[in-house]
This record gives C-alpha cells, structure tokens and sequence, in this order.
C-alpha cells in the first residue's frame, strides 16, 4: 500500500509550526493510527490525547484538514490522500503541546451548574418514553468538538459569558429529567448566556454522538428562558403542564 | 522539607478516577475527610467510560426469582470457587443498594414497562441482572459519579501520575507525582491512600485496555511493601474486534450474545454446541474465549482469523436501540452492518481478575493506610470475572475502600515525608532523558506486548511460560537503559518510560503465577495440565517483594460457612 503525507501541529503555547511525516497506509486506518505510528517510529514525544479508540471516551478530538474531528473515528479513505493531511489542535481552546489543548475551561463551567435534585417522596418509576428524551443528551462523551466549533467561543471568546453548546445538553439533561425539581433558567440566562446562541447548527454538525443538540436541547431551554422570564401566560400553561420547578 | 516541590495534604488521596475511585471519594468525602483524587487522564475518560454492557445487581425487576443468593452462587461458580467468598457474599448482598443510589443521582436506566431499572441477561448469569443503558453503562456511571464528587467537592488533580508511593516506617504517607502538562513534580502527603487504578491490558499486544492500564497501582502497592493475589488469572474476552488492524482488540460487547447474538464458525456450525450445550454463547468468558481460539487454530475460523457473531435475525430497529454504540462502531470502523450480517470477533485480553490482596470488609491492603478497590484489587472474581460484576464491584468496594480510608485517616496522627525518598524517586523519573543513548520505550514496549501475546496467552504450558520468564528479565534489563527524547512537556515516550516499569513487574508477576500454578482452572488454561487439580482448589498465589526480587507463596482460601456453602450447593 502507499503512504500518506500528514502535517502536523508542533509546537506548544511559544508556538509552532506544521511538520510532515510519511506514513504507510493500512486497510481501515484510522487518523489516531498514524499519529500513533508517528509516535512509535518518528516523534515519540508527539503530544496527543486518546483513551478508547473507538468513539467512546471523547479524548482524540482535534481538527482534521480544519474540521473539528475525532482522530480515532477519522478514516483514512475518506480523506483525499493527494493532497497532505493537516492536524491540528482544537482551536478554541489555549494550546498545551501539539495536539493537546488545555480544556480546563469546561471543568468549571460544569461546576456552574446545580445537580440533579430529585423531587420528595418521588417513587423511582420512570417510563421508557420519559427517558428517552434524557438519555439522548446523556450520550454526550464530552469531546468538545461543539464547544471548538461555536463561534461564541471560537471567533468570539465569549467563554466567561457563555457555557458552550456541551452544557446547554447537560443542563437539558437534567431540565427534562422527569423527577428533577430544580429550574436552571436563571443560570442559562444569565451565567450561561443561552441568548448569545444564534442557532447556526454548527454544533450539532459536528457531534459524534448524533445529539441533536439545537433542535432538541438548545431551542427548548430557550423556550424554558423566554416562558420563565417573558410570557406569564405560557408561563402558567406550562406550570399546570409540568411538575412545577423550584427556582 | 519539600519546599522544592508542590506539595498538597488531604486526609485521604485516590489515585484513580474510574468508578472505584469516584465513589470512594465520595464515600470518604461524606465522613468529613479531604479528599483528593488523582487520574492520568482527564476526568470522565477513564476506564470505565467504556463500558458498555451493565451492571450486575440482584433487584429482581426483570425475573422475580433473582435473590442475592443466586447472584452469590453464580459470582462464585463463575470465579470456579477461587474467590474470596466474603467478598463474594458483599457484593452480592450490597450491589442492588448501590445502583439505586446511582438512580438517586441522576443516572438514567432503560426502563421495564413497569418503570424500573431494566436487566438483561449475560453470560454465567442465572437470571437477567445486568441493569444497564444501552450498551453505554459505563458512561452513564462515571458521569453520575464524576458530577456528584465534583459538586461535593473532591479535589481532582487530572493528567497528573503518581510514579512512587511514599512512606513513614511501615505506613504510606503519600506520594510522588507528575503534572503531564507541565512534567513538573508534585507531592502528595495522606493518611490514607486508595489504589484505584485499574488493570494491566496493556501489557499484551491484542487487548480491549487503553493506555492507561499498564498496572500501575499493582506495580506501586508491590513496591511498598503489599502482596498481590490471583495475577495468573487473566480474562480473555471471546469477543474482540479483528478487522481491520487498527481496530484489533477493540471490545464487542458481551450484551451482543445476551441479546440473543449466535457465534459461528467459518462453516456455519454453530460451534458452541460443542463446548457448552447448555449456555450455549451465554456460557463463561473462559470457556467462550476458548472455543473461539480453538476453532481458529484447528482452521475453522474466518477471513481474519476469528468466529462470526450474528445478531441480524434480530430486527434492525431493534439492534440499533439496544445495541447502539456497536452498530457504529462496525458500520464506521469495520464497513459492516451488524444489522445485516455478521460481526467478526476473536479474543481479546480484557480484564484482570488478580491485582492488590485486601481485606473483604475493609479494602485494606497488608501495608498500614493503604487500600485498594476495583480493578486494581483481586479477590471478588477468582479464577474467573462474571460480565457485569466489574462495575458493581466498583461500587460496593469503592464505597468501602472510602469509608475505611477515612477511618483510618481520623484515627491517625500526622505523617512526614522523607526529602531523601522524594529526591530519589524525582531521579529515577529524569535518568531517562540523561542518557545520551539507549531505546526507545515504544520499541520495548511492543516486544512485551509480544512476549505476554506469545508466551502468557490464553493457553499456557511450562516451556512458554519459562521462555516468557526469560525474555522478561532481557526486556528488565533493557528498559533500564531507556532513554527519552523531548521536552518534559506532555511527552507520551517519557510516560511510557515510566509506565514500562510497571508493566514489567505485573507481567512478570503473572508469568511466575501462571508457571507455579500447575492445573487448569478459570481463566488459567494450562494445556500441560488441563483439569483441576484439588490441591490447587483452595490456594491462592500471592506475589510479594522479597530480599531477592521477586517472592512467590500460596495462601490457602478461608473456610465458608455451612450456611454459604448450603447455597453454593442449591441449584
Ligand atoms: C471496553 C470495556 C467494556 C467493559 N464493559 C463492562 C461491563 O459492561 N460491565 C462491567 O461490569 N465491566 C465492564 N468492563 C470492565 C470495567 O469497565 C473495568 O474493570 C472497570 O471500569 C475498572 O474500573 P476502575 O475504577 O477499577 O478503574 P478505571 O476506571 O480504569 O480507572 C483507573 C483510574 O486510575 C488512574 N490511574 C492509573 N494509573 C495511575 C497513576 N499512575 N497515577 C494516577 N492515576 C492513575 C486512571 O487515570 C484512571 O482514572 C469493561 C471494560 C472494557 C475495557
Ligand atoms: S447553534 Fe448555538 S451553540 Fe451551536 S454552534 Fe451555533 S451558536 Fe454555538
Ligand atoms: S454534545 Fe456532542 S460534540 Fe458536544 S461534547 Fe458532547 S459529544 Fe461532543
Ligand atoms: S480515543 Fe476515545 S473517542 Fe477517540
């Protein structure tokens, strides 16, 4: 089989520069393979994040020919191999080394948010139906591709106004939650800054977990903001039609 | 002292952020100590992130009959009676509690129509146990856990690796460790210390493990001073992905064959029939692992060299609710759509059902403060892990490695750290980038990974096992000679100069294990000695560090009482 050309991000927070390496292609390789062949046999000191290697763990993110990717679900033959492969970091997040970003920004943004806080006396019974909603924003394996592709956050460095697209899914996950009793519509609002989101898409592009994350979490926890701070008679409706919330 | 380094003082220190980690801080946390916890990767991603198929709780919500006695019997009958019954019995009895409690902090099951927690049937399992989320449990148990310690507020120090344990007289009194991003050194100073670190796949060149299962926590107990139980016993896991290269070893999980996935060999028999005419694919992971591996090498095997396993008799909507992270990972990763047709899937090291000896009850190890659970801590499995029973061993032990751990922190008084051990274990740290020549860690790594493949596999016979013994002490003797190119900075050779070491004393610990044991028995297949051998029933190996290297002895089980032993023989 024949090589492909990869350029990649070397380099650290004093900068860096894009270096080419050759490697020989095998059947069904994946991005995250080269990068390890890189390692074992021309840098070994080639900084990279990956745990699973198979989509599960939400480590190898980093952009691809540009695009925000999964390195370990990245395949070879679905990239054009006349041309170089280019890799480089996420690039909304400040840089470590090479392909490792420091992420630590979404750690305290998570801290921001109340946990799930079960209503009294509930009984543990929840339908499949109820569920389903939730554990689609469960599935998240927090990669941060959406948070690197924002433009809130990538263009705009809004990152001490706005919680990013991966928190507006754990927050819906425990908004919808059928047995939590906390409203979280005061944090989107003012700490999470849920109106800065222009509804783009871009986000829900590119998560490898398929979560629909403007449709099914981002337009409803508007919807929750607007009713709670806007609409007293949506407001009202919805209060009889759901468990009310503490606020 | 140690006004060179960083240092932090907590009452407790974790090392590990999986599950048994995250809940014995949590569990620590709530008896008032302070708590930290320290991960090589970042938090959310460790090992179990990754697991897919369930967790084993007797709670009855699916088939009525299921009590903590058969989930008991069943655990002991898979483990082929090797296992430290008392810890058997605990587990038994406290896993349903533990799930609920998850449920309590936001985990969300599949459901039953009547609203509990759905489960599902695994191998070895009489009963259908496994409560689960599709086949991503374990990303919905670290999440749980993760959320609720932060919003406790456990100190998580991540991407930073413990490299040696440090000690006062007998008793831990905390330990050096490296910031990746930075490489700089930090000191931990603890009453107490739970090992939580996981296993040791790595050491093997087909493995389900990540990077980071290189044994650590077994390799830093071991050089303190503990024993390590049980290393022979290693578990293959029947189902691994073989093609395409890169993707080898990769876990199918078990939920496949328990929703009703069959396994066939490359004539279509259904080979199972066979080996085990009862359980069928639903038999244990040994026995499976073995009849795969054997219809391989006596050339019935498919393309790449492994079985099929089918589950397409099953509708398509179903399979991708149920079974969703596998239908991806072959349609993205393999080209194949198991809706369709068939996996192919051959055995992959998995699991190690050896590690750290404790006690039941308290999760201590034989040195003073020290305490291990999870992975990293052998005892409740035997010869033999259940599918299922890692994640609820994570909890039951976790707690109690958490709660004794703080026990033992308020009843001790202050321990000092000696700045001549922290300077010697910062210099076996930095030799590596002094030498101005020697290997690189990726070319001794790969040919362990060779020798374990080859010599400590699946089957075992004396010659293999003397010849793996051998080429171990060769690859000793050059990782000592490794050298490192590169910054400090976060340079992955550099660590796995470091974790080389580990991996080399566990590897070496489960050669010297799997020679003395001289029968079959769970997941220690030896072809020279293929039955049991009753002397062998009741000894367990225990490895620990003597004058001389490393020391081997046997340690016979502790007797069961009438009672336990009464539902060992019910049916
Ligand atoms: C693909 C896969 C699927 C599985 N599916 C199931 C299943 O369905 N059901 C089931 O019961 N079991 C399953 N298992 C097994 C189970 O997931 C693991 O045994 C279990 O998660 C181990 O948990 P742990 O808490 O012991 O360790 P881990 O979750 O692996 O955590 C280990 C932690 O220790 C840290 N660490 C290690 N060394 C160091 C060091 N030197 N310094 C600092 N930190 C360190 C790591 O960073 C990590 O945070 C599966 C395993 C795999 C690989
Ligand atoms: S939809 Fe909103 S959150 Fe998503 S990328 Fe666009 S602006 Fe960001
Ligand atoms: S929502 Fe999707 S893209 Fe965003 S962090 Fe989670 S898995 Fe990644
Ligand atoms: S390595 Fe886990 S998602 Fe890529």
């Amino acid at each position: 089989m024949s090589d492909a050309i990869f350029k990649i991000f070397r380099g650290d927070r004093g900068g860096g520069k894009l270096v080419e390496y050759q490697v020989p292609i095998a059947p069904g390789m994946v991005v995250l393979d080269a990068l390890h062949y890189i390692q074992a046999h021309q840098a070994p000191d080639l900084a990279v994040r990956w745990n699973c290697k198979a989509g599960k763990c939400g480590s190898c993110s980093a952009e691809v020919n540009g695009r925000p990717r999964l390195t370990c679900k990245t395949r070879m033959d679905a990239l054009p191999l006349n041309e170089p492969i280019t890799v480089q970091p996420m690039k909304s997040f400040p840089i470590i080394r090479d392909l490792v970003t420091d992420v630590s920004w979404n750690y305290r943004v998570n801290r921001k948010i109340p946990p799930f806080t079960p209503r009294a006396d509930v009984e543990w019974k929840m339908g499949q139906r109820d569920v389903d909603r939730v554990q689609e924003f469960r599935k998240c394996i927090e990669c941060f591709l959406c948070q690197d592709v924002c433009h809130v956050l990538r263009d705009h460095d809004k990152g001490e106004q706005f919680g990013g697209p991966r928190f507006f899914v754990r927050i819906a996950g425990l908004e919808m939650h059928p047995l939590d009793r906390l409203s979280r519509t005061d944090l989107l609002k003012n700490e999470m800054g849920i109106g800065l989101c222009n509804i783009t898409k871009c986000c829900t592009e590119v998560c490898p977990e398929d979560i629909h994350i403007t449709d099914n979490a981002i337009i409803p926890l508007k919807e929750r903001v607007v009713d709670d701070y806007y609409d007293p008679v949506r407001w009202f409706l919805r209060k009889i039609k759901r468990q009310p919330k503490d606020k | 002292m140690n006004e060179k380094f960083e240092t932090h003082e907590h009452d407790v220190l974790i090392i590990g952020a999986g599950g048994a980690g995250l809940r014995a801080a949590i569990e620590a946390l709530g008896q008032g100590a302070t708590v930290a916890v320290v991960c090589k990767s970042l938090l959310g991603k460790a090992h179990t992130v990754m697991a897919e198929g369930g967790i084993a709780a007797a709670m009855a919500n699916v088939d009525q009959a299921d009590d903590w006695r058969t989930h008991f019997r069943d655990t002991m009958r898979g483990g082929k009676f090797l296992n430290n019954w008392r810890m058997a019995h605990i587990h038994a009895h406290e896993s349903p509690e533990r799930v609920r409690e998850l449920e309590q902090w936001g985990a969300l099951f599949d459901r039953t129509s009547s609203g509990d927690i759905l489960q599902r049937a695994f191998g070895g399992h009489t009963f259908k146990r496994l409560c689960h989320v599709g086949d991503r449990t374990g990303l919905e148990m670290i999440r749980t856990l993760q959320d609720r310690g932060v919003n406790l507020g456990i100190d998580v120090y991540m991407e930073c690796a413990v490299t040696r344990l440090l000690k006062d007289g007998e008793r831990v009194s905390g330990a050096l460790a490296y910031w990746r991003e930075t490489g700089r050194f930090v000191v931990f100073k603890a009453k107490s210390i739970v090992i939580a670190t996981g296993g040791i796949g790595k050491a093997w060149r087909i493995t389900s493990n990540s990077w980071e299962y290189t044994g650590d926590g077994m390799a830093l107990a071991y050089d303190a001073g503990a024993e390590l139980m049980d290393m022979e016993f290693v578990q293959f896991h029947p189902t691994g992905m073989v093609w395409p290269p890169g993707v080898q070893g990769i876990l199918v999980t078990e939920a496949v064959r328990g929703e009703g996935g069959v396994l066939r060999n490359k004539d279509g028999e259904r080979f199972m029939e066979r080996y085990d005419p009862d359980k069928m694919e639903l038999s244990t992971r040994d026995v499976v692992a073995r009849a795969i591996y054997t219809e391989v090498r006596e050339g019935r095997g498919t393309e790449h060299g492994g079985a099929y396993l089918d589950i397409s008799h099953r509708p398509a909507e179903y399979v991708k609710r149920k079974l969703p992270s596998m239908y991806h990972q072959f349609r993205e990763l393999a080209d194949v759509d198991i809706t369709e047709g068939p996996m192919e899937v051959g055995p992959t090291c998995h699991y190690m059902m050896g590690g750290i000896r404790v006690e039941a009850e308290t999760a201590q190890t034989t040195v003073p403060g020290l305490f291990a659970a999870g992975e990293a801590a052998a005892g409740l499995h035997g010869a033999n892990r259940l599918g299922g029973n890692s994640l609820s061993d994570l909890l039951v032990f976790g707690r109690r490695a958490g709660l004794s751990a703080a026990e033992h922190a308020k009843q001790s008084g202050q321990v000092t750290i000696e700045a001549q051990d922290v300077l010697e274990a910062t210099r076996e740290m930095l030799e590596p980038f002094e030498r101005p020549a020697g290997e690189s860690p990726y070319d001794i790594h790969r040919d362990l990974q060779e020798t374990m493949h080859n010599y400590v596999g699946i089957f075992r016979n004396e010659d293999d096992l003397k010849k793996g013994l051998s080429e171990l002490d060769s690859l000793k003797a050059r990782a000592e000679d490794v050298r490192v190119e590169g910054s400090r900075l976060f340079n992955p050779g550099w660590h796995l100069a470091r974790d080389l070491k580990a991996m080399l004393t566990v590897s070496e610990a489960v050669a010297l294990s799997a020679l003395e044991r001289q029968e079959s028995r769970g997941a220690h297949s030896r072809i020279d000695y293929p039955n049991y051998n009753e002397g062998w029933s009741k000894q367990n190996n225990i490895i620990a560090r003597g004058e001389h290297g490393m020391q081997l002895k046997q340690r016979s089980t502790e007797e069961m009482p009438a009672e336990l032993q009464r539902i060992l023989e019910g049916q």
